[in-house]
């Protein structure tokens, strides 16, 4: 198999099954029960019985990284997923309307990129409160205007094609060809963009989360594990270290797996390395 | 190109204008009113109706939007609940930090992402470059807030040669100084540029690479130049339109990053009024301003476009 020599998709790709293998096991098994409070035992080096350690609180560090990992992936698949759902009808109806649909539809495009997640995540929470429901909403919002702009790109090579003039001479309607030609032959690319924007979600979800806009207690998240960390870095500076690093390697992992699955979907396609 | 500045500046006003209304309408239309939000869950319906009276909040809306984006534009802007100040002199004192911030972040960025991505190109395929690209990956995965932490764990906590975050002021009279005041923000600034410059430097890269396949760069280098020479006078410069529009891109990422930094180390600027604003319940404060950090990216990809026309003609003529 190619894909087995490709160094990128290799590494990102264990990086990526690491993730998602530790939010399946976290459904199964905890070391601790991830928001168990064990004021004796608070702020513990890594030991036997707690690997990373103990917070403040006396909770279990691990148990709560393997939990905050499907906090992660949970905010990625939602965010992904409305951005993708949304976006992709957009760019599609773009594309196979062309005109004044696809004018408006890239105006709003532009204008919705005026509107980075942490400013819509700002205007929600001050309304109606800190929220993960909230915070997956404004990075979702943010992914439509991506997967719109690049499906109707995509969309609109694939319509000037002969296969597609023969589909329309054979009497095939728009929603069809759509459907039957112009998705499949997308789909490389909106993979690939999925497997970036969903890295990009869980910085997002991070960022907000750590300054108390996302993932609200006692839910354990990466980016609010490091917010408390922060006033305990006189103590415990360890605590700091493990969820970022947990963020970092998902990322990392995603972004390298986008970048293997970019060159694996398209031989033709020989990037300025 | 005059039509076409007209064109873009059509659709600059016109963009500024629909991010009023979603802002206003976010803000103040949806369900759960602002004195709703200001009073909490325990209020009456009559204190209600009283805050609203005094906040002219029972006008119609419509009213209230050209009060708002009419004030806005003559440089009016309405009083703060918390502060009791207008929130332009708020937004102002704020721009003291954040503005300074920004800049000397865009330049580390430049300074860095420019120098690797040169170096990196330089030496394609080799180690130099291949090492370049792996740190630039792990650049971009880093969440800049989790480096603003290291970075405080590293200088303020181990080493102790810089406090772990407030700003003393930029005068004497405030107990600080032009000196403290920069030592402050250094630390928030590398954190902030490391992302943009692994972006950046990925793009320069790619950007120089591409250039020095051309046909005319071929020429200098057989007219006698040295590599060097043909890499200082015609790549690099060609090399810099792309970049300059990804920094323009990048824009939106470091004022999104500035609110979040700031809020690491505790920087009294606009991310900070923000925040304060949305534990107050200050609706006020944080419409002005969302509504100036959208503008803000709204502008800079103005320029960028109208900056990209004037150095490549094709754009305007398409």
């Amino acid at each position: 198999m190619r894909a087995w020599r490709h160094p990128s998709f290799v590494i990102g790709g264990a990086l990526t099954l690491l993730l998602c293998a530790a939010a399946l096991l976290s459904l199964f098994w905890q070391p601790y029960p991830p928001a168990e409070i064990d004021i004796p035992n608070k702020l513990q080096g890594p030991s036997l019985a707690h690997w990373l350690g103990t917070d403040s609180l006396g909770r279990d560090i691990a148990s709560q990284l393997l939990v905050g990992a499907q906090n992660s992936i949970l905010v990625g698949v939602v965010a992904v997923g409305i951005g993708l759902f949304i976006g992709v009808a957009l760019g599609a109806l773009a594309a196979a309307r062309r005109g004044w649909v696809e004018e408006l539809v890239m105006r709003a495009s532009d204008f919705t990129f005026a509107f980075p997640a942490l400013l819509t995540a700002i205007m929600l929470t001050a309304i109606y409160g800190p929220g993960l429901f909230l915070s997956i909403v404004a990075i979702g919002i943010f992914n439509i205007p991506v997967f719109a702009r690049i499906t109707r790109g995509a969309a609109n090579a694939v319509w000037t094609r002969d296969f597609v003039t023969a589909a329309r001479a054979a009497g095939k309607g728009p929603l069809a060809i759509t459907w039957d030609h112009v998705l499949p032959n997308i789909a490389n690319q909106l993979i690939v963009q999925a497997t970036v924007s969903f890295a990009t979600a869980i910085l997002a979800e991070a960022a907000l989360s750590y300054l108390g806009l996302g993932t609200q207690p006692p839910q354990p998240s990466w980016g609010r594990m490091l917010n408390e960390a922060q006033t305990l870095m006189f103590q415990a500076p360890l605590l700091a270290v493990y969820p970022g690093a947990a963020i970092m390697l998902s990322v990392l992992g995603l972004n390298l797996m986008g970048d293997g699955l970019r060159d694996l979907m398209d031989p033709k396609l020989t990037r300025v390395r | 190109m005059l039509l076409f500045l007209l064109k873009r500046l059509v659709t600059f006003a016109l963009t500024l204008a629909v991010a009023s209304v979603v802002v206003f309408a976010v803000l103040e239309v949806l369900p759960g009113s602002a004195a709703e939000v200001i009073l909490g869950d325990t209020a009456t319906p009559e204190s209600v109706a009283a805050l609203q009276a005094r906040l002219g909040l029972d006008r119609p809306p419509l009213q209230r939007y050209l009060d708002w984006t009419g004030g806005l534009l003559q440089g009016q802007t309405a009083r703060s609940v918390s502060y009791d100040t207008p929130t332009a002199e708020l937004i102002a004192e704020r721009m003291h930090v954040t503005l300074p911030l920004a800049l000397i972040a865009m330049t580390i960025t430049m300074g860095l992402a420019l120098t690797m991505g040169l170096y990196a190109a330089a030496r394609h395929n080799r180690a130099g470059d291949v090492g370049v690209m792996a740190a630039s990956q792990i650049g971009i995965a880093i969440p800049n807030f989790w480096f603003a932490i290291l970075l405080i764990l590293v200088f303020a906590v181990h080493l102790q040669w810089v406090s772990a975050g407030g700003f003393p002021g930029w005068t004497e009279d405030d107990g600080g100084g032009l000196w403290a005041g920069l030592q402050a923000l250094i630390l928030p600034a590398v954190a902030l540029a490391l992302v943009q410059a692994a972006i950046l430097a990925r793009v320069t890269r790619s950007a120089v690479l591409e250039v020095m396949r051309e046909d005319f760069v071929r020429t200098a280098r057989a007219k006698g130049l040295s590599r060097r020479q043909a890499l200082w006078r015609h790549v690099l410069r060609n090399a810099m339109i792309p970049v300059l529009t990804v920094t323009g891109l990048q824009f939106a990422n470091l004022l999104t990053g500035t609110i979040v930094v700031e809020n690491v180390f505790v920087l009294p600027g606009l991310g900070r009024l923000v925040f304060q604003a949305i534990g107050n319940r200050d609706l006020v404060v944080v419409r002005d301003v969302v509504m100036l950090l959208a503008a803000s990216v709204v502008l800079v990809n103005f320029v960028v476009d109208v900056l990209y026309a004037l150095v490549d003609p094709r754009v305007r003529l398409a």
